[in-house]
């Protein structure tokens, strides 16, 4: 059943391909049925498969030959993060409601990059994991560069080319591991079996490691993260910091840690500390929290705020990746899924509701136009999203960011003094920008009188898009047990070495 | 050996021999008088019969091929190996032939499609040769057909330029190839490779196998356009007329790498699995051409010359796995697979330059600007032919260069193929940069003008199946895969 | 364990009613007086139902988080209950006191049904998880209210507010963490167990080394804050002055006693013995904020600071109450005074809950007829003109004055009588502070009351009907717990002689 989720989005973005121009209304609807019966079928399969360990879904034969399958299956990871997918794809379309030009080709490449990302969650064999990986990122480059805004050639071919590079590094590892594993086999459980030699594993895994977590906005190889998010259009950079960077985050759980073990191991000595690559990795991850958040501080563009405060969000999974302890590891999951909601969320807010009505980013001209009085519904939102993000208790990304906290101090207390500081100043920037773009009392500036003109009234598809969101998060962190009972067994597993 | 059985070793080549006979007579002989598309439908439909026909006999080649009755040595082979490359070539010069249908750039279509037929058979003797003078021969053919092909728009001085530097290159190369194998013969006293294999196996020849070798690779690395002998290249295709260009493209690509196979296997046991200088003459060719290639191909605002220096970049890639090579059944067939694939998805790119070229004037990047307003198809078709160049999946692509790189670590464990597959995958990370800056032409920029591009029917028709073909080969990429294992009997 | 969820359905109730009162537009002020009449008939259902051994009764419990120690826990003891009782009634004269229009009433009115389930969630959480989610959820509200509603100056001032209470928050969290990463548990009662035996000390000794008393300082830092204990007082003046008056009812009546419930319910349980160690300086703060508070207030020209610094002292009785059990029990003596200071602080904490909402309110009053004036000398010989509301006004003067037979007395006295055997030095400054309180209220009254009327108040219009009505039942109440304190102290003693048997020093 999954995996019609896989087919369903690639049918239709065939058949947006084919459809006549200039119907855009019957390409918005079409998306936004794909997408809804996409969110459907993943919430079933959620429902039916949470907590009951690895299913297979399909096997069959893809190149004999390579000892390559075609196989589809879900594990409570995979399954929350396709229910992520179909929650970011149902908001995206809900947001990509005012796409007037060339409607039909924006939903085509879009619902092909949901195919993909649906297909990377849901690939248990490497190279089908790897195909769908690689699918992910052309379509990206096309919603960016054709439909984005803020120098969006220049963001899209940054995106498309650290993308490009991070998966060929990706690609030389796995190469690597199927030629030495001899098993003749691709499946990510045969060749966690494989017993590849440690000192092998010592050197593929920060080269794996590091080709997904660029994807997942590592420091400091980020930067293609904030100025991708900042061009491209609304639904695009929901999609790139909802899903696409937990992609990258995936990529690094499920392949780099589960087949390459060892190369976690200590290497026998320390530089200042550091001990092995797994130690390098967290203080990146480290680093890339604290400076996300400081840099996001200091941002006058409200998107790049939310921008920078994403590398500081996915620093807290990588965080949790690395303390390789049951909690730590199962926040992080559970971070990806809150940071896929919420910064959809804010994404919305500031990229859809905020700009498409001020036609500015800019923090300084937004405190002059009191959007909390003309646009209250945008101030709420965003006022729901930001105490989410900023890790409210009650929202998702508290008990996210607890377990990764929880598990980083078994790991190594330092660690979390450091993200600690994260937090505080995440606080801050989500503060300092909800105060200045929509709670400002300044007087109304001189710039304000040339957007004088009345701002549009909500629409309906952006309600529909901020409750959806908003409730997910509230849901999740009133009651994480509804991913918990599927994530921390598939986590149990995975720790228990038994690969998967 | 007698001519009976020579005759029916070289059944494809005699019936692509006759087929362009035929074209020339009726062409000239009963269509003079006729329309230009005509006498071009005409001509290209017998060339794509003459092609079908050469396909057809294949199966009734003596097994076996061409045996000197004394010594047992394989003079031409038959089948198996040999038969994808040929079946390749066939099949490549018949899309190359589809797109000839509607081209405007010559009166004289009947000569043309002769000269096509003549050099694909040429092609088809190189696939199958395994003695130096019918390689050389073979080559000879190939090459003057494509020489001529270059100059075939007599009105274009671009045309003419390329065909001379070519020819001049080529002639020199020739020359080359020639001294490398006369020193060949010179150490083996034979023309047979088995000879020259088992004379010098645990020979050491040293200095003197060595030169050869150089020799005979900087003649081969002037047909595959590896660096540095790649300079006529981006001259041809830019100069040749767009038919020609896609055939030199494809078609002499895949005999000559076909030929790089026969030699590489020969080296791989004169040097006992490690196959010694020759290896490294190949790694070294390799490495620049895959960094030149990507490289100089950022700056090219030509697509075709673009798509000149990409080609040098394939190259490179395919150099690669020769230099790691085993004679196991997989390194030749995921070579064959690539070149093939590659020439497959080259004459669509060809296809689509040509059809742009002709409505906007010039191959220049700007000419694609607004393509998938003026033609969505065509922009279509481009996207997927250009991805699957980058390499990306589920396009065919993405399936030949990894099953080229897993070869090639198969072959070989150590810092130098891990390092080298690595450049490449960096390199073809490069790659998609200068891919996107077509595309992004032709889907992201502002049109200039809003004008509909037409292409005929049976041109998209083909571009169309071209697309598709990569598109199905790489989402089923064990199809193609197993039919060329079909050809290897110990896979 | 009875049937109906009680406490679930109190915490869902404002909630709900939030959530309607957001859609009922205009009309929003009748559904959040429905819905906290509703939630007060609720909470007098819990203070009905207590256990007679004030052990926590209405218990409800369900696994949420298990490895995070989340646990679905609520219960009540008498002193939760009370503290419900309170909300409720806070609430609902918040509620009464804003009916004058506002922009936005419906945001206006479901900020303060969010604030309230907020109190009500802390207020019945037996889990920290559960507790800091409610802890915090009632910040946002507030923050808001001062933000949208507030007086020219309500920007810094929200914004102060907001970042004292984060940052107090934020310590309070890092110290609970450090707890749980210790113990693996995040529940009140398994942790006071633990404390009581000294296995909690244990626990963290061994997983963070001797940090236990940092952990206190942490847990003490984000409830001197909330309370306030001086010196993190310095956002209140601001705060309470520059809010609509109906919100700073809010503040100072229910959400200060946040702070010192969490005293209570968790780092005296928790931390009592470190609390004992350092008590010196705990009990110096505590005088400090009880008499600087009090003369603060003597400073103040502007009514609302005048009755936010005087807030200030009266919640400094309940601390110095708190800080002063901080002794090992070493005798029935002892015993005694922990158990009179313990019930005066509960009391008290009802009490000025009360009082200081019903001041509040009055100022409230005072400004819309006076149009926004509040000035301590803005005023004069109002009993003239508006003798009811003199003589309704005054009552909750003299019962925040402390005078017996008014509800503020019982706290106070039981406070003192509690804490002078435990250390006569900290009572004896103490008195300072009733005194100099005492003279500022006085201050108060006749500035505002008596003397010569001036001309513009001449028709100074007094309370009106429904005001009186409103009004009357608080200054029944105020009346009802001067002369009978036993009908609350029935309810809290036990539960006194419970928690304290449950602490260790």
């Amino acid at each position: 059943m999954l995996a019609w989720t896989i087919y369903l989005s690639f049918a239709g973005a065939l058949l947006q391909a084919l459809l006549p121009k200039g119907k855009p209304a019957l390409s918005r609807w079409l998306a936004l049925l794909v997408a809804v019966v996409g969110l459907l079928l993943a919430g079933a399969g959620f429902a039916a498969g949470a907590g009951q360990g690895l299913k297979v879904i399909v096997d069959v034969p893809w190149v004999p030959s390579m000892g390559i399958h075609y196989v589809l299956a879900a594990d409570g990871i995979s399954l929350v993060l396709v229910l992520l997918t179909g929650l970011a794809a149902v908001a995206g379309v809900l947001f990509s409601w005012n796409i007037e030009e060339r409607t039909n080709e924006f939903f085509a490449f879009y619902l092909a990059l949901i195919g993909g990302v649906y297909g990377v969650f849901l690939s248990f064999d490497l190279f089908l994991l790897f195909v769908f990986y690689e699918i992910a990122i052309v379509p990206k480059y096309f919603l960016i560069a054709i439909w984005g805004s803020t120098r969006r050639e220049y963001g899209a071919m940054k995106l498309a080319l650290y993308s490009f590079v991070g998966s060929a590094m990706v690609l030389i590892g796995l190469l690597a591991a199927y030629t030495t594993s001899g098993s003749h086999s691709t499946g990510l459980v045969a060749l966690a079996h494989a017993g590849l030699p440690v000192s092998f594993q010592m050197w593929v895994f920060p080269l794996v490691f590091t080709g997904f977590a660029i994807l997942a906005g590592m420091w400091p190889f980020h930067t293609w993260a904030p100025t991708g998010h900042v061009a491209a259009p609304t639904a695009a950079s929901m999609l790139l910091a909802g899903v696409v960077m937990k992609l990258g985050a995936y990529g690094c759980l499920r392949v780099a840690m589960v087949l390459f073990p060892h190369g976690m191991d200590p290497w026998g000595f320390a530089v200042l500390g550091i001990g092995s690559w797994r130690d390098v990795f967290a203080v990146l991850a480290v680093i890339g929290i604290v400076y996300g958040a400081l840099v996001a501080l200091v941002q006058t563009d409200f998107k790049f705020v939310i921008g920078y405060s994403s590398v500081s969000h996915m620093g807290f999974v990588l965080l949790g990746l690395m303390t390789l302890k049951q909690i730590g590891m199962t926040g992080a999951v559970l971070q990806m899924f809150s940071h896929g909601v919420l910064a959809g969320l804010l994404f919305a807010i500031v990229g859809r509701i905020v700009y498409e009505r001020t036609h500015t980013r800019q923090l300084a001209d937004l405190e002059g136009m009191h959007l909390s009085k003309r646009l209250p519904f945008a101030a709420w939102a965003f006022v729901i999203a930001g105490m989410a993000a900023m890790g409210l208790p009650g929202f998702s990304g508290f008990v996210a960011e607890l377990q990764v906290l929880v598990g980083s101090w078994k790991a190594d207390p330092w660690w979390t003094a450091a993200a600690g500081v994260g937090i505080v100043v995440g606080v801050a920037y989500t503060w300092r920008a909800l105060q200045r773009a929509f709670f400002s009392d300044l007087p109304p500036s001189a710039h304000m009188h040339e957007h004088a003109h009345e701002l549009g009234a909500i629409t309906w598809p952006e309600i529909a898009g901020v409750s959806m969101l908003v409730a997910a998060s509230l849901v999740v962190g009133l009651y994480p047990r509804i991913l918990l009972d599927a994530i921390e067994p598939a986590v149990k597993t995975l720790l228990a070495g038994g690969g998967q | 050996m007698n001519y009976a059985d020579l005759f029916r070793v070289t059944l494809p080549e005699t019936a692509l021999e006759i087929a362009a006979l035929v074209v020339l007579v009726a062409d000239l002989g009963f269509l003079r008088k006729a329309a230009l598309n005509v006498r071009a439908s005409v001509a290209a439909l017998l060339g794509i019969f003459g092609c079908a026909a050469a396909l057809w006999t294949m199966p009734l080649q003596a097994a076996g091929g061409l045996v000197y009755p004394g010594t047992g040595e394989v003079l031409l082979m038959a089948g198996g190996s040999a038969a994808v490359a040929q079946i390749g070539i066939l099949a490549l010069t018949v899309l190359t032939l589809f797109l000839l249908m509607d081209a405007e750039f010559t009166q004289h279509v009947g000569e043309y499609v002769a000269v096509v037929l003549m050099a694909a058979a040429g092609g088809l003797l190189i696939a199958a040769a395994q003695d130096l003078l019918i390689i050389f021969i073979g080559l000879e053919l190939l090459s003057l057909g494509l020489y001529i092909l270059a100059a075939f728009a007599k009105r274009s001085a671009n045309s003419a330029e390329a065909a001379i530097k070519y020819y001049l290159f080529g002639g020199m190369s020739a020359a080359f190839l020639l001294f490398g194998f006369s020193y060949l013969y010179g150490l083996s006293g034979s023309t047979n490779l088995a000879q020259i294999v088992a004379a010098e196996q645990g020979m050491h020849s040293g200095a003197m196998l060595t030169i050869a070798l150089v020799m005979v690779a900087a003649g081969l690395g002037f047909k595959v356009a590896a660096v540095p002998f790649h300079l006529w290249a981006p001259d041809a295709y830019e100069g040749a007329p767009a038919p020609a260009a896609a055939f030199i493209a494809s078609v002499s690509k895949v005999a000559s790498f076909a030929l790089l196979i026969s030699v590489s296997v020969a080296a791989l046991h004169i040097f006992h699995g490690t196959h010694g200088p020759w290896s490294l003459i190949l790694a070294v060719l390799a490495t620049a051409s895959m960094v030149l290639g990507n490289l100089v191909a950022l700056a090219q605002v030509s697509v075709r010359r673009l798509l000149a220096y990409s080609a040098i970049a394939h190259a490179g890639y395919i150099l690669l796995a020769l230099a790691y090579f085993s004679d196991s059944p997989t390194n030749p067939s995921v070579i064959l697979y690539y070149i093939v694939t590659y020439g497959l998805t080259t004459i669509g790119a060809f296809g689509v330059v040509a059809v742009v070229e002709r409505s906007a004037g010039s191959d220049r990047l700007d000419a694609f600007l607004g393509l998938h307003k003026r033609n969505p198809a065509l922009a279509a078709i481009l996207l997927v032919l250009f991805l699957s160049l980058a390499g990306i999946p589920p396009l065919v692509g993405f399936w030949a260069k990894f099953n080229l790189f897993a070869a090639v670590l198969g072959v070989a464990a150590g810092a130098a193929p891990f390092g080298l597959v690595a450049l490449a995958l960096a390199m073809s990370a490069v790659s998609l940069y200068y891919y996107l800056q077509v595309l992004k032409r032709a889907f992201v920029m502002p049109a200039v003008t809003e004008t509909p591009i037409v292409a005929s029917p049976l041109t998209l028709a083909v571009l169309m199946m071209i697309a598709a073909l990569v598109v199905v080969f790489g989402c089923f990429p064990a199809l193609l895969q197993n039919w060329i294992a079909g050809f290897y009997p110990s896979m | 364990m009875n049937g109906i969820p009680v406490l679930t359905l109190l915490t869902v109730l404002p909630v709900a009613g939030a959530m309607v009162a957001l859609a009922a537009g205009k009309h929003a002020r009748a559904v959040a007086l429905v819905t906290t009449l509703a939630g007060l008939v609720l909470a007098l259902m819990v203070w009905a139902q207590l256990p007679a051994d004030g052990s926590i009764g209405l218990v409800e419990r369900a696994a949420w988080a298990p490895s995070l120690g989340m646990e679905y826990h609520l219960g009540v003891d008498g002193l939760g209950a009370l503290m419900l009782v309170l909300s409720a009634i806070v609430t609902l004269m918040s509620v009464d006191a804003a009916h004058h229009a506002h922009r936005q009433p419906n945001l206006y009115f479901c900020l303060v049904l969010l604030l309230e389930a907020g109190l009500f969630g802390s207020f019945t959480a037996l889990n920290f998880f559960h507790w800091f989610l409610f802890w915090e959820l009632s910040l946002i509200p507030a923050f808001f209210l001062i933000k949208l509603w507030g007086g020219p100056k309500r920007g810094p001032a929200a914004t102060q507010f907001f970042v004292y209470t984060m940052a107090g928050s934020v310590a309070l969290l890092l110290a609970f963490l450090a707890v749980f990463l210790s113990t693996g548990s995040m529940d009140f009662g398994q942790l006071t167990a633990m404390a009581q035996s000294g296995a909690l000390e244990q626990a963290v000794n061994a997983h963070l080394g001797p940090v236990m008393m940092w952990l206190a300082l942490g847990v003490l830092a984000g409830f001197a804050v909330k309370i306030p204990i001086m010196p993190f007082h310095t956002w209140l003046p601001a705060a309470y002055s520059e809010a609509p008056s109906p919100v700073t009812m809010l503040l100072t009546g229910a959400m200060s006693k946040m702070g010192v419930y969490g005293l209570l319910r968790i780092a005296v349980p928790l931390f009592g013995h470190q609390l004992a160690q350092i008590r010196t300086p705990l009990l110096t703060l505590a005088v400090v904020t009880v008499v600087m508070g009090a003369w603060a207030a003597a400073a103040q020209t502007d009514l609302k600071r005048v009755f936010a610094y005087s807030s200030v002292n009266h919640l400094g009785y309940c601390v110095l109450g708190i800080f002063a059990l901080a002794v090992p029990a070493t005798g029935a003596a002892v015993q005694a005074s922990q158990a009179a200071a313990l019930n005066g602080v509960i009391l008290q904490m009802f009490n000025h809950g009360i009082t200081a909402g019903a001041l509040f309110w009055f100022i409230a009053m005072l400004q819309e007829r006076s149009g926004g004036q509040r000035g301590i000398d803005d005023f004069g010989g109002l009993r003239k003109p508006a003798p009811v509301m003199a003589g309704l006004m005054g009552i909750v003067l003299f019962s925040s004055l402390g005078l017996p037979g008014l509800n503020g007395f019982v706290g106070e006295f039981l406070i003192f009588r509690g804490v002078f055997p435990l250390s006569w030095v900290a009572a004896s400054v103490s008195i300072l502070g009733l005194l100099v309180t005492a003279a500022v209220i006085l201050t108060v009254i006749q500035k505002v009351f008596s003397g010569p009327v001036p001309d513009r108040w001449a028709s100074f219009p007094d309370m009106h009907g429904g005001e009186r009505l409103a009004i009357a039942p608080v200054i029944g109440l105020m009346l009802l717990l001067g002369l009978l304190p036993q009908v609350v102290v029935q309810n809290i003693n036990p539960t006194v002689v419970n928690l304290l048997a449950h602490w260790r020093f």
